[in-house]
């Protein structure tokens, strides 16, 4: 904490001018600190460039991810190897892998954010009600939430799916539906000890309600957390996508996704390589950024360890 | 409900603000069976006029806040009644218990912690006077008014928590509260984390707030001299019981409590030399388990018998204030104890 100091006399407090010592300005610690981070810096970069690739995926892949190209399959019916025509080879329909793998892109980054972005937003709203309300309300929401942790999710996710059909929106919901209860659990501990500090107690004496003290008192402190979550969140996602698509219950053929790159690239192994080396190491690049952002962000954002420094 | 014997406690004039047998008990469960009450606040009662200020002392752990939180209803009394302007507000709930808040407000202990580190200053100030529904539009000459109220620049509007010292954050503390323009300001341990001269400056900013609004404080405070410089009328509590009642004058240049005299002994001071020091031996009791009879008994340098066995009740004096005391009162204070000065 940094205090100015307070002179004995009360005239200094005039001639104090309002400096700039630490306004909580997250882009400008973030960018200082992104200097001297190097790991940092590159999971950063990778993202960045995921997401250019994928919005502007039409533009940037050279073919159309689905299109069979005749002179893509040797004469016995094989898969082409990389050449300057395709870039990272063609599989075994002859398609292009490289255009596959940016649509794919596309696909992993869609279900990550929106499934995510909806988990994030079930889990505050259940740990923030939950930790803010206690009593009944609170007991039954945590042991809902346990029982959708004890889940297991995987074989849940197969079952789902082999009701609702798989479809891209199933994905994502089955994705949200795993991983709200990961954020329910840790917003609903920062609640709980959020709401006896001194600033909660003082609104509430102001006469403030209910509403306007989670929003405006609670929730702004919860940011950190959310965002760290978040970005964890997307790969956990990205990966759940990804074997699902693998067990061909995820995005539905013939889009190009990771997962079912690699279900069938490991049928080529011996023979065609690249086939599950390309959508291996995007995803394990991709899982990594995300998590390695996760942990810098925690950095940045967590008030603790930025005191320490 | 009100103790007949409260005598001084009870104010002729119309109070503002009056409390009678208030109670908090806090049920500690260590088991599935065994469960214990802490006596936390016990039976308090005393009154307070528009415009004045009551002190109130004791050790840690004489429930001191857990009075300041029962009257402002964060935590919710035990028992006993609490009224203000002769209106009962014990009971309240909901949007009356938000108004009820309105009229009272808190100073915190802790700077540190009682503004959200997130809110500037104006931010903060401004949802006082939202709550208390100050148009808009006059938030900023309202927020600028009162930062000039508690001798703080209008620059100051813009800044964060983290930018203020301890002395400048409780300014903003009284600022918000007095955004609400209450009738009565409870400061719980309000300057207890300041240094001493920004004490000063607070604890005269206090005063001049009261002089110019008439506002009345219920000042929480461990500090004697602190509360010597403040209030009008001082209660002494130990274990949730008021033991000693008067006014400053009273209490401090004639206490009859031994608990008092221990208190005020134990004040250091530059001409305290070749005084007589009382001096308190042990702990403060267990709240969950106090002695028999007057809880203060084994630490008491002039207990007798009945003090082991029979609670004394406060009564008043021949000097003119309340006494929770046997001996004090078996004596009748024909022959009270001066402390020197």
């Amino acid at each position: 904490m940094m205090n100015l100091p307070e002179g004995a006399l009360g005239f200094e407090l005039v001639a104090a001018e309002p400096t700039v010592l630490n306004l909580p300005n997250f882009w400008h610690r973030a960018g200082k600190s992104l200097r001297h981070d190097p790991v940092a810096l590159v999971s950063v970069a990778f993202i960045v460039l995921l997401v250019v690739v994928a919005v502007f995926a039409p533009w940037i892949s050279p073919y159309n991810p689905v299109r069979q190209f005749p002179n893509g399959l040797t004469p016995v019916g094989a898969p082409v190897g990389p050449s300057s025509h395709f870039l990272l080879g063609t599989d075994s329909a002859g398609r292009d892998v490289l255009s596959r793998l940016i649509y794919g892109a596309r696909v992993s980054l869609l279900v990550g954010v929106v499934a995510t972005s909806l988990a994030s937003a079930i889990g505050v709203l259940v740990g923030a009600v939950a930790g803010y309300a206690g009593g009944i309300i609170e007991s039954v929401l945590m042991r809902l939430t346990d029982m959708v942790l004890s889940f297991p999710i995987l074989l849940f996710s197969i079952a789902l799916i082999a009701v609702t059909g798989p479809s891209t929106r199933n994905v994502v919901l089955v994705i949200a539906f795993a991983y709200w209860t990961y954020l329910a659990r840790v917003v609903r501990g920062q609640v709980l000890s959020l709401k006896e500090r001194e600033f909660v107690t003082a609104a509430r004496t102001l006469g403030v309600g209910h509403s306007r003290v989670i929003s405006k008192h609670i929730l702004p402190h919860l940011m950190p957390t959310i965002i760290v979550y978040g970005t964890l969140g997307i790969a956990t996602s990205i990966l759940l996508e990804a074997s699902l698509s693998f067990l061909g219950i995820g995005v539905p053929l013939p889009q190009a996704s990771w997962g079912e790159m690699i279900s069938e690239g490991q049928q080529y192994f011996q023979s065609a390589p690249w086939l599950l080396i390309a959508p291996g190491v995007a995803l394990i690049a991709t899982v990594l950024a995300f998590n390695l952002a996760g942990d810098w962000l925690t950095d940045v954002l967590d008030p603790a360890t930025r005191q320490g420094r | 409900m009100a103790r007949p014997s409260s005598g001084h406690l009870v104010s002729n004039a119309h109070p503002l603000l009056s409390v009678r047998d208030l109670t908090v008990h806090f049920r500690l469960r260590r088991g599935p069976k065994s469960s214990r009450t802490i006596r936390a606040v016990d039976g308090v009662t005393f009154d307070l006029a528009a415009g004045e200020t009551l002190g109130i002392a004791g050790e840690s752990g004489s429930g001191k806040s857990t009075l300041a939180r029962a009257l402002m209803r964060i935590i919710r009394p035990t028992h006993g009644v609490v009224t203000l302007d002769n209106a009962d507000v014990t009971a309240l709930k909901g949007r009356q218990l938000k108004v009820f808040r309105r009229r009272m407000q808190m100073v915190f202990q802790d700077p540190y912690d009682s503004l959200d580190p997130r809110m500037s200053v104006r931010e903060a100030i401004a949802e006082a006077l939202s709550v208390s529904g100050t148009p808009r539009e006059k938030h900023e000459a309202a927020v600028e008014g009162l930062l000039a109220r508690v001798n703080l620049p209008s620059s100051f509007a813009r800044r964060y928590p983290g930018q203020l010292s301890g002395g400048q954050r409780q300014r903003v503390s009284i600022a918000r509260a007095l955004a609400v323009s209450p009738e009565i300001i409870i400061c719980d341990e309000a300057v207890a984390a300041l240094d001493v001269s920004i004490r000063a400056q607070v604890l005269n900013l206090l005063k001049d707030i009261q002089r110019d609004t008439g506002v009345a404080y219920l000042f929480i405070s461990h500090d004697l001299s602190t509360l010597r410089f403040m209030a009008d009328k001082v209660a002494i509590m130990y274990v949730g019981r008021v033991v000693e009642y008067g006014t400053s004058e009273q209490v401090f240049t004639r206490p009859l409590h031994p608990y008092t005299k221990a208190l005020i002994a134990a004040v250091p001071s530059v001409t305290s030399r070749g005084r007589a020091r009382l001096k308190l031996s042990g702990e403060p009791p267990d709240p969950g388990n106090p002695p028999s009879g007057c809880p203060f008994h084994p630490r008491c340098p002039d207990a007798i018998d009945v003090c082991r066995v029979t609670r004394p009740e406060l009564a008043p004096t021949p000097e003119g204030q309340s006494v929770a005391c046997h001996v004090v009162l078996s004596r009748g204070g024909l022959e009270s104890h001066e402390v020197a000065p």
